[in-house]
């Protein structure tokens, strides 16, 4: 059985519905994402299974037991702010021994869930600062600390990398799925970050205007996305226009205006002449000069637009010749020189024909 | 008068020069206006009393009115009722404010400027005009002339200089705070006593200031709603000055007023840096 499950929930806001008819299941153990842009109704979802706000329709169930009308102080589960919302009065320490003096364990046991949960978040040489003598990082921390002390059913997390620097987010992530996979506590994680949600999560659910549009695997929610939304959203993406000119089995040939045919391949049963969109991922796309000769499905002609030298690869933008700007990203690992062509440089970009998907619209 | 070429620190940084520029002409006025005074007050109660009032002529001085204060217990009895009032005033301000500017915090932005105003609105008319009106209020309850109609006056005089230190510190409070504490398992009555009362510590000790001080010297509410037992140092230093025209006895009793007022708050300063450390040590 799911530890929590939500069930068609939708919530209203003056005039405007910021959830859906949104159902989810997150199971026992999952590090559960909800990723979208900011107003997709994440944080609502969040909230209503903190219970600070109530869904007007449809219930939400912790292990089978609906929560409705229980205060989020009866909830058995704790919330990670934004914010962090760390007690300005209490020490480290104070802080996160709130929730163990809330549900009323001993003095005893309080100081020593205390000093283990201090350790888990390498903090025990601060436990008796205030947190405004603490870095970014180390408030965050704290907060984490507080919010799994007493080893709560599941921990909601709104944003909590986002007031981190980049290099910090980084080690902070590196941490958490550490310390989620040693505690073994359900985490329900809100961002708006894609990569974030990517390098954390079990499974991702990725919300458009207060719906849920995919949920899936990390994995899967890169390779093989849902539709536009997904594909363009979960990490960098070309996106192509095009009208499907045969379909056969596995087989897929796609009109693109103005180049010609794009060989794909596709499992579902496409009709001809049915228009959507082919959607490739940049570092699945080669880039030859015109001259040479390459072994893939799927070759097109174009011009070097730009190029971004970014260290460990090069993001080259391609100008075909329907004038659609393709972005392909090369390994600079592979060959001793930084790069291999230049601006204005005609070349060919080339893909297997298994690379893309073929999106409906 | 101000001639900057003249100073010493001539080459002194510039934001240094201006920081004096800023700094001295309320030094000078306080020196001028609040210790020069002082000091005639602490000179006037070693002298002895003239005979039609004021002091008498120079070399004549003692510490006759000291003697005199502290000869007589009931100085004493008229100190412990001023403080008792006043700390009696200042507990039932804190009681009658809180609710009050915790509800003006919790306002919409908008309202809160006009619930502000109304706090402030009574400073518009006289302070004695107001008394007079608690008059008409109490005399036809037969409460007039009593302790409670002196408490009463005080407390509402007072209130606001309460309410606006408060609700100054409430507002700020991040409503994430109650938000984090609730998750964590805590009751309203919880959040409001492990939260939001310690953080507001700060806003009742200067709403306490502004009102225990002011209500210690107060004569006016006393002379004109109290009883003839109702009489606080304020009336007593008052009657010294204006009846009795015996400066240095008033004077000694304003000295005194002073000392135990800097005691008490220094005292109260102590113990709260005590009481801090000590939490520190604790957590």
């Amino acid at each position: 059985m799911a530890l929590l499950e939500i069930r068609n929930i939708t919530r209203r806001f003056a005039g405007f519905e910021a959830v859906k008819d949104v159902t989810l299941s997150i199971a026992a153990g999952e590090f559960f994402t909800l990723l979208g842009p900011s107003g997709c109704g994440k944080t609502t979802i969040l909230r209503m299974i903190a219970g600070f706000d109530a869904p007007d329709e449809g219930d939400i169930l912790l292990d089978g037991q609906s929560l409705a009308g229980v205060p989020p102080e009866k909830r058995p589960l704790h919330t990670v702010f934004q914010s962090y919302a760390l007690f300005p009065h209490m020490t480290v320490a104070g802080n996160v021994a709130f929730p163990l003096e809330m549900a009323n364990r001993s003095r005893d046991e309080i100081r020593r869930r205390v000093a283990e949960t201090l350790a888990l978040v390498h903090l025990t040489d601060k436990a008796a600062q205030f947190p405004h003598e603490l870095s970014g990082g180390q408030k965050q921390r704290v907060a984490l600390a507080r919010g799994l002390v007493n080893k709560p059913r599941l921990l909601l997390l709104d944003e909590p990398l986002g007031a981190l620097d980049a290099k910090l987010r980084v080690e902070m992530q590196v941490e958490l799925i550490a310390l989620q996979r040693e505690v073994g506590i359900t985490f329900v994680f809100v961002t708006h970050s894609q990569q974030e949600a990517l390098a954390l999560s079990h499974r991702i659910g990725v919300m458009r205007e207060g719906r849920i549009e995919q949920c899936d695997e990390p994995d899967k929610l890169y390779t093989l996305p849902a539709n536009r939304f997904v594909a363009d959203f979960v990490g960098r993406i070309n996106l192509m226009d095009v009208e499907v000119a045969a379909s056969s089995k596995v087989l897929l040939k796609l009109k693109a205006a103005g180049l010609g045919e794009i060989a794909a391949t596709d499992l579902r049963p496409i009709a001809v002449g049915e228009r959507g969109a082919f959607a490739l991922r940049p570092e699945l796309i080669r880039v030859f000069g015109h001259r040479e000769s390459a072994d893939l499905k799927n070759r097109f002609e174009g011009r070097v637009k730009e190029l971004l030298y970014l260290g460990d690869v090069t993001l080259y933008k391609v100008e075909l010749q329907n004038g659609f700007i393709v972005e392909a990203l090369m390994p600079n690992a592979a060959s001793g020189r930084a790069k291999f062509h230049e601006v204005g440089d005609p070349v060919a970009v080339c893909w297997r024909q298994d690379a893309g998907v073929y999106l409906r619209n | 008068m101000r001639k900057p070429e003249a100073m010493p620190a001539a080459r002194a940084q510039p934001a240094d020069r201006s920081k004096w520029v800023v700094t001295l002409p309320p030094t000078l006025f306080l020196l001028a206006f609040f210790l020069a005074p002082a000091l005639i007050v602490v000179a006037a109660s070693l002298r002895d009393p003239g005979e039609f009032g004021g002091l008498a002529p120079w070399p004549a001085h003692s510490f006759d009115a000291y003697r005199f204060l502290f000869g007589d217990i009931i100085y004493l009895e008229i100190f412990a009722r001023s403080f008792f009032v006043a700390a009696l005033t200042t507990l039932l301000c804190i009681v009658l404010a809180y609710p009050l500017a915790w509800l003006i915090a919790r306002s919409p932005a908008r309202r809160r400027d006009l619930l502000v105003l109304l706090v402030i609105l009574p400073f518009a008319s006289n302070f004695l005009v107001r008394i007079y009106a608690w008059i008409m209020l109490l005399g036809p309850a037969n409460l007039l002339y009593t302790p409670f109609a002196v408490i009463a006056g005080m407390v509402y005089v007072h209130l606001p200089f309460m309410i606006l230190p408060l609700y100054t510190n409430l507002e700020k409070h991040d409503p994430a705070l109650l938000e984090a504490a609730q998750d964590l398992g805590a009751s309203a009555w919880t959040c409001f006593w492990r939260i939001t009362f310690p953080l507001s510590l700060p806003g009742i000790f200067s709403g306490a200031a502004l009102v225990f001080i002011p209500v210690l010297g107060m004569f006016a509410v006393p002379e004109l709603l109290g009883g003839t037992g109702d009489i606080l140092i304020g009336n007593l230093i008052k009657e010294q000055f204006l009846e009795n025209r015996d400066w240095p006895l008033g004077s000694a009793l304003s000295i005194m007023l002073t000392v135990a007022v800097l005691a008490l708050a220094g005292s109260a300063a102590w113990a709260a840096r005590k009481g801090l450390h000590g939490t520190e040590a604790v957590t």
